[in-house]
């Protein structure tokens, strides 16, 4: 009897650590940002839309807002971007675009002819922002609360279901009353 | 002749290789920062392709983390200040080379723990063993058997 407690014993305990590792594993391709808890990146990048402006973090302290990082170059961004428009036409949460090493004049075509969901885009031309913000592929998004905390990240094309389950909830949770 | 045809050919296609290799034309003018710029791009990460260096990588991001890794040495700071830029934005993941830390030091330590364990098993075993042979009046050599 003693003799096989000790083996069944360890393969319990190594099945418990496998199942917990299972479980906890997230999804595949998916790497958990470190920027998740800390204070988004600051930045100040020219306006896609109105050049001379600049869209600065700064300016963006006291609301929750979405940070969606795009590019015309970007299949999936355009497989998003009906669930952008959605966003906005909801309007509790403001999204502020980075076009992401792209043409300007290109984003700003896309924008006419597929509608602007966005607030107010920052062009990030040299990619210097988007690394700052632990990007690495388009689309990416951000969510961002009143303190300039960084609460949620999505990779990959933003969904109904990700903004219904994932984004909705953080955002309803820390204003009752209004959902 | 058709001998030299095919190591012309070999070499040929050596040469393609070769160039292919050659991502990252960047040349520093100190020996010493270029060194240090090769070493670290290469235990860095291409995030986008994931199992390639930043060295080897082709895709833009990787040219633009070259780019600031070129750009951190040139202005004094140390591999560590590199490393731990890259891993602030990216997380650990981006490093090949893990850092020790007290959520990951049970995996640095489980090899060492293993192997004692292992050693354990065999030093009693191996003294059963011998307790068990020391017991029995009939020694297996004089068993006929074997």
């Amino acid at each position: 009897m003693n003799r096989f407690l000790l083996p069944l014993g360890a393969f319990l305990l190594l099945a418990v650590v496998l199942a917990i590792g299972i479980r906890h594993a997230p999804d595949k391709g998916v790497i958990a940002s470190p920027l998740l808890g800390r204070p988004a990146p600051q930045f100040a990048l020219p306006d896609l839309t109105q050049p001379a402006r600049l869209v600065r973090s700064v300016d963006l302290k006291g609301h929750w807002y979405l940070f969606n990082v795009w590019g015309t170059w970007c299949g999936e961004c355009r497989a998003e971007h009906e669930t952008l428009l959605r966003v906005q036409r909801a309007g509790l949460v403001p999204l502020i675009g980075l076009d992401w090493k792209d043409d300007a004049s290109e984003a700003r075509a896309w924008l006419a002819q597929f509608g602007n969901p966005y607030q107010a885009v920052a062009v990030d031309a040299s990619g210097r922002v988007a690394i700052d913000w632990g990007v690495y592929g388009a689309p990416e998004t951000f969510l961002v609360d009143p303190r300039g905390i960084v609460v949620y990240k999505h990779v990959g094309a933003l969904t109904d279901a990700v903004w219904s389950q994932e984004i909705l909830p953080r955002v309803g949770a820390a204003r009752p009353g209004k959902s | 002749m058709r001998a030299w045809l095919y190591r012309l050919a070999a070499v040929g296609v050596l040469g393609a290789a070769v160039a292919a290799w050659a991502v990252d034309p960047t040349q520093l003018a100190d020996p010493k920062l270029q060194a240090r710029y090769e070493a670290l791009t290469h235990e860095l990460r291409c995030m986008q392709c994931q199992n390639e260096s930043l060295a080897d990588s082709p895709v833009d991001l990787a040219a633009d983390l070259r780019r600031e890794v070129r750009d951190m040495l040139l202005a004094g700071k140390s591999d560590d200040q590199v490393r731990g830029w890259m891993a602030a934005r990216y997380g650990d993941f981006i490093l090949f080379r893990p850092r020790y830390s007290l959520r990951n030091a049970w995996l640095w330590g489980a090899p060492a723990l293993l192997l004692s364990i292992g050693a354990l098993v065999c030093w009693r075993v191996v003294r059963q063993r011998t307790a068990l042979l020391a017991a029995d009046p009939e020694s297996p050599e004089e068993d006929g058997r074997s």
